[in-house]
């Protein structure tokens, strides 16, 4: 359901300004920040960076508040090099990864929010048990009914090719909660992330489950809720696009009707 | 405070983090806005051509009037609004078919296609209204 204001729970206050370091080549940052330890509701933080002493990149600059200014402000990050998908976040109005993202792209303050419309567990943490239920929804992985061969499922590299542009996917989640149709529909919408690996097992030249991967998208809001606001592609810090899958997976359910 | 069936005191709960308030406008994204925006307009204006028709077929006096007020400044900027919000829906369904072929979905295009939704539908607009008082021979 469309809900443009935020919930009272969820309105965000202004923080608190932590204090300057020593030195010259300072980078602002407004970081959104909430705790389930007291009543307090969100708020946005300012912290400066000292740009001299740190990365290029938004996660060095969120690791070098969370190391020298603010040891409590809590994110997710592993990889460091845009492949884990973990330090997702809205940075700059957009959703991608900090890690990938430098400081030098953007102007002005550098605002960093979690990924949008979803429940907060702390900070910059989003929860993603939802598209994480709805991944497993899909049965993204190889289904066959043919006797297993002695070695492995052979796929021509014609075939191959088809999976370019969609294997590279490392759910992250950037483009799923950058659509607002999945803002307003998240529980029934499948959302782009996830649309994308159904179109993947789809097309797929080995797997043999293609009729029911598509019977089970054969539904008004699993499918049908992508009206193409192209969110997702926009965002996508791998260079994917989700709304061609959605598209193909839409001309799929019409060719099999004709 | 209740106690949940780990025996700790329940976490209170989550807020939703901000969405609309936060995410930068993207030209695909305002003309879907836009297109819904202009879809909900055409109901109303298609109301006015009702009206319009039902004085016609009503008497000389009624058509008159509605046809007084349609002419009057306002009229006509409603009718101009009208001109616009219907060539915009329209040139929306076009890009919607596109892309509904699979076709210009890529990042640079859907973006050029949505500034072309806009470009396009404010200078035909402009063009059918030029054409009508060249048509009509003035004012």
């Amino acid at each position: 359901m469309v809900e443009i204001t935020l919930p009272k729970n969820a309105q965000v206050t202004e923080g608190k300004a932590w204090p300057k370091p020593q030195g010259g080549n300072l980078r602002e940052f407004r970081v959104y920040r909430w705790s389930p330890d007291d009543d307090a509701n969100p708020r946005v933080d300012t912290y400066h960076v000292d740009l001299d002493d740190c990365g290029p990149m938004v996660l060095d600059a969120l690791l070098w508040i969370k190391n020298k200014v603010d040891p409590t402000l809590t994110l997710r990050r592993s990889c460091r090099e845009g492949i884990c998908g973990s330090c997702a976040m809205n940075i700059d109005g957009t959703n991608t990864l900090a890690c990938t993202k430098g400081m030098d792209e953007i102007d002005g303050a550098v605002k960093v929010y979690p990924l949008p419309h979803m429940p907060v567990v702390k900070d910059l943490v989003p929860d993603l048990t939802v598209p994480y239920a709805q991944l497993s929804s899909i049965e993204p992985w190889l289904q066959t009914v043919s006797p297993e061969p002695a070695s492995e499922w052979l796929q021509s590299r014609e075939d191959r090719a088809k999976l370019d542009g969609l294997y590279e996917c490392i759910l992250c989640f950037c483009c799923q909660t950058a659509c607002p149709s999945y803002w307003w529909n998240g529980e029934r919408y499948l959302g782009p992330a996830v649309l994308l690996q159904a179109y993947r097992w789809l097309i797929d030249s080995r797997d043999e489950a293609t009729g029911e991967r598509l019977d089970n998208l054969e539904d008004p809001f699993r499918l049908y809720r992508c009206h193409t606001i192209m969110n997702c592609t926009q965002a996508c810090p791998k260079g994917l696009n989700p709304a061609k899958a959605i598209a193909e997976i839409k001309q799929m359910m019409v060719e099999r009707r004709v | 405070m209740t106690k949940s069936a780990t025996g700790r005191a329940p976490l209170r709960p989550r807020p939703i983090s901000p969405h609309l308030q936060i995410y930068r406008l993207i030209p695909t994204m305002a003309m879907s806005i836009v297109h819904r925006i202009t879809g909900a307009a055409l109901y109303f204006g298609t109301l006015l051509v009702v009206w319009w028709l039902v004085a016609a077929a009503t008497s000389q006096a009624q058509f008159e009037l509605v046809n007084g007020i349609f002419g009057s400044w306002l009229g006509r900027l409603v009718l101009f609004g009208y001109t616009w919000a219907l060539i915009h829906h329209m040139l929306g369904g076009v890009r919607h078919l596109i892309w509904d072929t699979g076709h210009g979905l890529g990042k640079r295009t859907s973006t050029r296609l949505a500034w072309a939704t806009l470009i396009g539908s404010v200078t035909l607009t402009f063009i059918a209204w030029i054409a009508g008082y060249v048509a009509r021979g003035g004012f």
